[in-house]
């Protein structure tokens, strides 16, 4: 946990947009640095993979994103955004120069230390390759400490493909395999097509000694985390990254409850052996 | 009175026990004696008065607002205010109010947002203008709010605006007299009696000598508020007067609630049958999570002025008995009736253990009395147990609608 004690944790802090990149037709990168630097005990731009800021469009609301920056640059808050409801298009829309409200960083983070000495298995499908990229950050930049990753990525279509420049980056990087496929090829596509569980079988691992972190859909990561037992990781070297509303993000509303866990304040990141048998079951 | 002050535990009132003050006995007289102090005070003294056909709480400011000489008759969706043989104050079990509404209010300003040359400042809401002191809190009540100060001071945030109103607040507990048809404090360890937690504690002894109340210190503040009473030294007949008070309130629970395994037969049971059961009796109209003294849930909106230059953020009592509770993109995660019904009742008996290490459940029977078509808490829990309607101990008394 973050912010200072005493600090009301609902007050935004304003933001404004550095630079905003397009990703695809709806989903646009934004840096945001602090207008008049930030306040002392609220350090959204100090965060550890997998967590989360609240984003505030002025007069419209707040919405929980994934950090996707690298958690070495301190500089910059960097959220990737998809355009899906009221506040979402707002804040997707802020170009160079408007102000966004911020707080946070919450909730859990990936295991990165914990996965140190182990293989890395980092899947992702369609926007859950966001609140990944952190973790792919700090696993590149400390590959030492860590054995072979494996990058296996699902899209939608190529046309809804994610960071392109950096995937062909850490595709050249000695020890890591970047896979991606799509549900749906275009002409030009000369890839996979399938789903995301279809690449784990092209991936060099050691089941016994690999930790698994998986963001994306529900029906994505219940199906993924199913290939990967069967493969042989362990139930509690698999982590998921879970998705549900939240107005607070800091455990007092209580919209984002899934069985005794607040998503907001024990997750996003939780073991698959916790969550498991509460995925199996419908509408909980 | 501090937040920790009011622990649920045994220990913590045995504790406060050993720092009470010896017992004294005031008459009506001092009871209007003490409402004005607190007024004098700076408290907004809040207590039980009639209106609109029930016992709501509201601003008092004498013994003549309280509902002298009524009592409540209550039952699974059904509420009536029946006259008592008596000049009881106290002589009814809860209303449709508890003291939730004002600690943790149905409506509350977070902050405001103005638009400004650098992008727009924020200003946190004020700090509350008041202070509330609550006259007749019940132990299940008291027990509730304990609850809630675990849900919004106990974890690594909390509830700024809570803190500051809990923190001022000054509690007058009374000791329950008369259970209601659906209370079941006595099975939850949450009553009658009033154990911890609060600043003075009544017992109304209404009878043919007169009309006294037995009152004990709880804190500092509360001493200190009792010494400045006009107050006698309690004698051994009022002592056990008082005690026989509880002892009735205890004989007439209406209801009682199996509470042994039952956090981990809920949590082994999401699809038992009769979540199905109680889906198609359940409104879904969220009664349930209003009257209900430790519900939680909030949701936020926000509003501009028509320049759009000043934005507004407030939050709300929100229940998760609707559909846009649990909305993300794509629908509802929980669309039907039958997976909210058991998201309450399996988050209030069960999840809440895990989460605040105390059951969400108090046993006050607001759920069942305000449940437009009388779903019955206890009933539901038994049934997952297999015994079907074992959570009664009376059958239900036929009755006018309230």
């Amino acid at each position: 946990m973050s912010a200072a004690a005493g600090a009301d944790p609902m007050l935004p802090r304003p933001y404004r947009v550095a630079a905003s990149r397009r990703e695809t037709g709806d989903t646009v990168t934004l840096e945001l640095v602090p207008v008049g630097g930030a306040a002392p005990g609220f350090a959204p731009d100090r965060f550890k993979p997998g967590q989360f800021n609240m984003l505030y469009a002025f007069g419209i609301g707040e919405v929980p994103i994934s950090l996707s920056g690298d958690p070495a640059d301190g500089g910059r808050v960097v959220h990737t955004v998809r355009a899906v409801g009221a506040v979402s298009r707002a804040i997707a829309q802020a170009g160079p120069g408007s102000v966004l409200g911020l707080r946070g960083p919450f909730g859990s983070a990936w295991p990165m230390a914990e996965a140190e000495g182990r293989d890395l298995l980092l899947i992702a499908g369609g926007l859950g390759l966001a609140p990944l990229r952190p973790a792919i950050y700090h696993a590149l930049a400390h590959s030492e400490h860590y054995g072979r990753i494996a990058i296996l990525y699902g899209s939608r279509g190529p046309a809804e493909i994610l960071y392109r420049d950096e995937l062909a980056r850490w595709r050249q990087r000695s020890g890591v395999t970047v896979a991606v496929t799509v549900d749906h090829a275009d002409a030009a596509w000369d890839g996979h097509v399938g789903v995301v569980p279809d690449l784990i079988r092209g991936v060099s691992f050691d089941p016994a000694n690999s930790v698994a972190m998986i963001c994306g859909p529900e029906v994505m990561f219940r199906f993924t985390a199913r290939a990967l037992l069967g493969a042989g990781v362990p139930a509690g070297r698999i982590h998921v990254s879970m998705e549900r509303d939240m107005k607070c993000a800091v455990g007092l509303c209580g919209h984002c409850q899934f069985g005794a866990d607040f998503i907001c304040r024990d997750g996003a990141v939780l073991r698959y052996d916790r969550v498991a048998a509460r995925l199996a079951v419908r509408e909980v | 009175m501090r937040a920790d002050d009011a622990q649920p535990e045994p220990a913590a009132a045995a504790a406060r026990a050993g720092a009470r003050t010896p017992p004294r006995l005031i008459g009506s007289d001092a009871l209007a004696a003490l409402i004005a102090t607190l007024a004098a005070g700076g408290y907004a003294v809040i207590g039980p008065t009639v209106r609109d056909g029930a016992i709501v709480y509201d601003e008092v400011r004498g013994v003549a607002d309280l509902p002298a000489g009524w009592t409540d008759r209550q039952e699974a969706g059904r509420y009536q205010l029946e006259r008592r043989a008596d000049g009881a104050l106290f002589g009814y079990a809860v209303g449709p109010h508890s003291w939730k509404q004002f600690l943790h209010p149905p409506a509350e300003l977070l902050w405001r947002a103005r638009r400004t040359e650098a992008g727009f400042a924020v200003e946190a809401a004020p700090p509350p203008a008041r202070r509330f002191a609550f006259l007749g809190v019940r132990a299940c009540e008291l027990h509730a709010i304990a609850i809630q100060d675990r849900v919004f001071l106990g974890g690594a945030y909390q509830d700024t605006g809570y803190a500051a109103r809990r923190e001022g607040a000054f509690i007058v507990a009374v000791n329950c007299g008369t259970a209601g048809g659906t209370c079941f404090c006595a099975s939850m360890g949450t009553g009658p009696a009033v154990s911890a937690g609060f600043d003075l504690v009544l017992t109304e002894l209404v009878g043919e000598d007169g009309h006294d109340f037995l009152v004990e210190a709880g804190s500092e503040a509360g001493a200190s508020v009792l010494a400045s009473l006009v107050s006698r030294p309690a004698t051994q007949a009022a002592l056990a007067a008082a005690g026989a008070v509880v002892e009735r309130a205890r004989a007439g629970m209406g209801r009682r609630m199996e509470t042994a395994g039952l956090k981990e037969l809920l949590q082994a049971n999401p699809e038992h049958p009769r979540w199905d059961d109680v889906a198609a009796r359940c409104l879904a109209c969220a009664n349930c999570t209003m009257v209900c003294p430790t519900c939680f849930c909030t949701t936020v909106s926000e509003r501009t002025d028509l320049a759009g230059t000043e934005a507004v953020r407030e939050k709300r009592w929100e229940s998760c008995f609707t559909a846009g509770f649990s909305f993300i993109h794509g629908g509802a995660v929980r669309a039907s009736r039958k997976a909210r019904y058991r998201q309450w009742m399996t988050h209030k008996l069960a999840h809440w253990i895990d989460q605040f290490a105390t059951s969400g459940c108090v046993g006050c029977g607001r759920c069942i009395t305000w449940c437009p078509v009388g779903i019955d808490i206890t009933e539901e829990g038994a049934a997952i147990r297999g015994h079907e309607a074992a959570g009664r101990d009376k059958p239900e008394v036929a009755h006018g609608d309230a």
